[in-house]
């Protein structure tokens, strides 16, 4: 047995990453980042607000949540629009007692759709950043590029649509991009994304459109991954909340920089009847601890974009 | 080995019970020792016919991207943590890492560590090499680490744990003393190797951080309780047998912020405990060798 000769090439062992997308940075040793009040911790709630078809496209890959069952899959279909008819109202509830604002990520379907509900998340004055068209616009290398451009376009042009304002954010569902993603992003004039979860703060990604900020929405803390790929109680979902709290406001004090606590919250997950009590005691304590604040990912790239020059 | 038989002949069997014990030094029952994987992984590798490198197509931006969390991160918690408590890391490194994110190895040398080798990449797999093929990672990986950090390696955990029918032959023909690869015992065990003189460190993966978390889904807190039940019954059971403890890391998931601060509980837990000498592999292979003589 032999391998070609080529499996032991390695073209980009370099100083630095394989890759022009973005240079390494230790976080320990980069300029600390100051937030707007002088918060040690900012917790950055986003919200998934999705649509699912009940006529799946595994194409480039099925997204997370979506139909499991022979056509039709009435459990699926209806067990996620829970999460857009009722979830998200305990949820944003729950914001509006604790004082917080959050992203709200969102397919344009859910914008054509559910008008009163952007509505309620607009005046609330929580911040809607997009998340493709439907659940099944999936990214991933072998989409053609003119139809992932095709396809931002879409989502974007949907929610300006209802909302009366562009997006400034951009979630891809299960934070999958292909390799042009970041680039027809910057082109779309999206000012960040929050796709790549290697980092506790914003950075600063290079496209050959432009510059485009990657705030690291941490999949680890996400109620997805806890609750359901892991399948851990709510109780240790907040107490693991709370641990990263308590881990980042030490570091925020020992370091002299700001850190940030990336919240990925889903209705059809979170916003159960029994998952909510636990979920608005995190949110209250959240707000109890000094030197912690809420802000919208809006807020967070504004702040960092300043900072990072 | 003895390639293609159904026994490969690795080791002789040896029961647990009434085995002559291993002293550590200072009447310690348990050695313990930490491995902090120091990896990296290709946003883009090309295929090795035997393995996929990623579960999608790439870029993988979740799975290159929580890894890379390591370099950012991870790993300088991790280590700030470590020193704190008085453990110092034995390194699983991806030797390529020397090259991308030296910052990363001058820093675990500078803290004492010890390196052995985990391939060049975690991205590139030993499945399909041919003798020469691999030798030539073996060099490579002798080389590299002695240019970025002085050291010579003494180990090998293979790449992704992707191995051949020759590779334990081959690093012992290199001089290297132990293998982190085999997992039939809680103390070193001498292994059969055409030439050289190998032995078994006993490394984990059913306390690996990543089994932990993703196979057996536990919650960070869970894992510090499993790690100080572990170290409690192998600091028990070596003041008859002498145990091995090790603890294998990965930045990426033990550096993160709901998880650092249960480990924190288990690092003070051993270091206070009493029973443990805490030190690298290196130095349980020299101990144990040098206690049981020239092993077979």
């Amino acid at each position: 047995m032999t391998l070609d000769p080529a499996y032991l090439d390695y073209a980009h062992r370099r100083e630095g990453m394989d890759h022009d997308l973005y240079p390494w940075s230790n976080l320990f040793s980069r300029p600390p980042l100051a937030w707007p009040n002088g918060e040690k911790v900012l917790s950055w709630i986003v919200i998934d607000l999705e649509w699912f078809p009940i006529t799946p496209d595994a194409k480039p890959f099925l997204a997370p949540g979506h139909m499991q069952t022979a056509y039709p899959d009435y459990r699926h279909y209806t067990s996620r629009d829970y999460g857009n008819r009722v979830g998200i109202y305990r949820l944003l509830d729950a914001l509006d007692k604790a004082g917080a604002k959050a992203s709200v990520a969102m397919n344009s379907a859910i914008a054509d759709r559910y008008p009163a509900l952007v509505r309620d998340i607009v005046l609330a004055g929580h911040e809607i950043i997009a998340h493709a068209t439907d659940m099944n616009a999936t990214i991933a290398t072998g989409v053609a590029e003119a139809d992932e451009r095709e396809m931002i376009a879409a989502s974007l042009a949907g929610l300006t649509r209802t909302t009366g304002a562009a997006p400034r954010g951009w979630l891809s569902i299960a934070r999958s991009q292909s390799f042009n993603t970041p680039a027809l992003l910057a082109e779309a004039g999206i000012a960040y994304c929050c796709d790549w979860v290697n980092d506790d703060l914003p950075y600063r990604m290079t496209t050959s459109n432009g510059p485009i900020l990657n705030l690291p929405l941490n999949h680890e803390l996400s109620d997805r991954q806890i609750l359901n790929v892991q399948q851990q109680s709510m109780a240790s979902y907040c107490e693991q909340i709370r641990d990263a709290f308590d881990w980042l406001a030490r570091e925020a004090e020992t370091s002299g920089g700001g850190r940030m606590l990336a919240l990925n919250v889903t209705p059809y997950i979170t916003g159960l009847p029994y998952r909510m009590a636990e979920f608005e005691a995190l949110l209250m304590w959240l707000a109890g601890q000094p030197g912690h604040g809420f802000a919208t990912g809006a807020q967070i790239a504004a702040s960092a974009d300043a900072q990072l020059g | 080995m003895r390639e293609g038989e159904a026994d490969p002949g690795l080791y002789d069997y040896l029961p647990y019970r009434d085995r002559p014990k291993i002293a550590w030094p200072d009447g310690k029952t348990v050695a313990v020792w930490v491995s902090p994987n120091l990896e990296f992984y290709e946003l883009d590798p090309p295929a090795n016919p035997h393995r996929k490198s990623w579960p999608k197509p790439h870029p993988d931006v979740v799975g290159y991207s929580h890894r890379d969390y390591a370099n950012r991160v991870g790993h300088w918690r991790m280590a700030e943590m470590m020193e704190e408590h008085g453990f110092k890391g034995s390194v699983s490194l991806s030797v390529a890492l020397c090259q991308h994110v030296p910052e990363v190895v001058e820093n675990a040398n500078r803290l004492g560590w010890e390196f052995f080798s985990h391939g060049i990449y975690n991205t590139r797999y030993s499945y399909g090499m041919d003798e020469a093929q691999e030798r030539l990672i073996i060099e490579d990986s002798i080389r590299t680490v002695r240019e970025a950090t002085g050291q010579t390696i003494r180990g090998w955990l293979a790449p992704a744990l992707t191995h051949t029918p020759r590779t334990l032959d081959l690093i012992a023909e290199y001089g290297m003393t132990y293998t982190c690869d085999l997992y039939h015992d809680d103390q070193p065990m001498p292994v059969a190797t055409r030439s050289g003189q190998l032995i078994s460190m006993p490394y984990s993966l059913e306390v690996n951080d990543h089994y932990g978390f993703f196979i057996y889904n536990m919650s960070p807190r869970e894992y510090a309780q499993t790690l100080i039940r572990q170290y409690d019954r192998l600091a028990d059971e070596g003041a008859q047998s002498g145990t091995v403890m090790c603890i294998p890391l990965h930045s990426y998931l033990i550096g993160q912020p709901h998880r650092i601060g249960a480990f924190e509980e288990v690092l003070r837990h051993i270091a206070a405990d009493g029973r443990a000498w805490i030190t690298r592999s290196g130095d349980i292979a020299d101990h144990y060798l040098a206690q049981r003589g020239a092993v077979a």
